[in-house]
């Protein structure tokens, strides 16, 4: 709706998108996914991986505002499902807190040296159902390889075109 | 364990709208007061300008030893997975855990009467926590639930200060453990917010109502204070109540029978 901040948000992620798409090409071949998560079972997250990689920021800071002051609770994006969807079982009934070192945040944020706060004060481990505990540690299934549809190949392009990125952006924005 | 019970709370409260709808037509009103009838707020719609929220206190019925809307309190808003630091002092830790509601107990010198009653965050409509606060991390809701926004507040304290009611509680630790709908860290600010998750998902209690109906003693009402017909606004309507401090004139949304 207005479009002079719209160029400058755009010119602005083309310059970051560049800056990271020559990272990206070295660092980011592998997934933080870990195999032990239920993003590890399925094909996408709410937007393509290389989009979350650099925006999830912006997708949480957006919707934190709309449910703290407004109340509108059913967002798009809530960190309590990045949590339910990446935090990985621990093989006892519970889960790793997603910030533990190599678990799915903290892997790319010890390498960027970038500081995630989020956790002093979030929940680092999906909300635990009392009886359903037993169940959750059942499936036994989470073992498989190659079947993981987040975890990207390391032969796999791991990058959208800047181009792609910018619509794919205004998509969201406009949702 | 509440979620077995929000069912049909739900049903019971779409009904009850319902109702109202049907008796707003033939309600007379007096001059000056404005009938809107509640919506149910639904997760999508967010807080509403044309409900506020409020409770309505009966201090006659708050039992002596029964601390049971503190309890209740503690555990749905994750205050109990807090662990006292260590090597704190019972007394340091008295004094600094965080507190949404608490018991007061009053006594009248000259005639020994003595009134017991749940103190909480009186969600003012003209609250000095936002007044002074300098980030607006202190703020209302459009449905009059008084907040604090983590996420912008500095820890400086001043809506700590500014409280008549001593309704706030700063984190002085870090904190290991938190609940989904109860995010807290150290360094901010926090008080009773009506349960507003509950709330958000269409509830129509809080915790501490829940827990004082369940031991029986019904000293506490949530409702709507915009809906003449709400139970709470009608509770209001034939029983004398106070706001406590009227004379700071904040128009809270917490009233007080029989005190
Ligand atoms: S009771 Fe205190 S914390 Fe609550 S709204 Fe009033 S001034 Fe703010
Ligand atoms: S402690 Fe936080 S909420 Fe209170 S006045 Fe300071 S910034 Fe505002």
């Amino acid at each position: 709706m207005d479009s002079s901040t719209g160029i400058l948000r755009a010119a602005g992620l083309t310059l970051a998108g560049g800056v990271v798409l020559l990272l990206s090409t070295a660092v980011y071949s592998e997934s933080a996914v870990t195999s032990g998560s239920k993003a590890a079972g399925m094909n996408s997250c709410v937007a393509p991986t290389a989009e979350m990689r650099r925006n999830h920021m912006d997708y949480l800071k957006h919707d934190r505002d709309s449910v703290v002051r407004k109340g509108v609770r059913d967002v798009n994006n809530s960190l309590a499902d990045c949590i339910e969807c990446h935090a990985e079982k621990d093989g006892q009934g519970g889960y790793h807190p997603v910030n533990a070192e190599g678990q799915f945040c903290s892997t790319c944020h010890a390498y960027l040296a970038v500081s995630l706060t989020c956790f002093q004060c979030h929940s680092k481990t999906p909300e635990q159902k009392q009886s359903g505990a037993a169940s959750l540690s059942g499936g036994g299934s989470s073992g498989q390889e190659g079947g993981l549809g987040l975890l990207i190949q390391s032969d796999e392009a791991a990058a959208l075109s800047v181009e792609e990125m910018v619509q794919l952006h205004a998509v969201f924005r406009e949702e | 364990m509440s979620g077995n019970r929000e069912q049909p709370k739900e049903i019971k409260r779409r009904e009850f709208i319902g109702m109202t709808v049907l008796a707003a037509g033939a309600a007379s009103v007096a001059p000056g007061i404005l009938l809107t009838v509640a919506h149910a707020t639904a997760e999508a719609e967010g807080a509403s300008s044309e409900v506020r929220w409020g409770l309505l206190i009966d201090s006659n019925k708050c039992a002596e030893s029964c601390n049971a809307c503190v309890d209740a309190c503690n555990r749905e808003n994750g205050i109990d997975l807090l662990q006292r630091p260590q090597g704190q002092g019972d007394e340091m830790w008295d004094a600094q855990r965080p507190q949404w509601i608490r018991k007061v107990k009053l006594k009248d010198n000259q005639t020994g009467e003595v009134t017991n009653l749940p103190m909480m965050c009186q969600h003012c409509e003209f609250p000095p926590c936002v007044d002074v606060c300098p980030t607006a991390a202190s703020f209302k809701r459009a449905d009059g639930i008084v907040l604090v926004d983590r996420h912008t507040c500095i820890g400086c304290r001043y809506c700590m200060m500014a409280c008549p009611y001593k309704a706030r509680s700063f984190i002085h630790q870090n904190v290991e453990q938190q609940t989904l709908r109860s995010p807290r860290g150290k360094g901010c600010v926090e008080s009773c917010n009506l349960c507003v998750h509950r709330i958000d998902a269409g509830a129509t209690t809080t915790a501490c109502q829940d827990a004082c109906d369940k031991d029986g003693h019904q000293a506490i009402l949530f409702g709507d204070l915009r809906d003449p017909e709400s139970a709470l606004s009608k509770a209001l309507r034939e029983k004398s109540s106070r706001q406590i401090r009227a004379d700071l004139e904040l128009n809270t949304g917490v009233r007080y029978t029989s005190l």
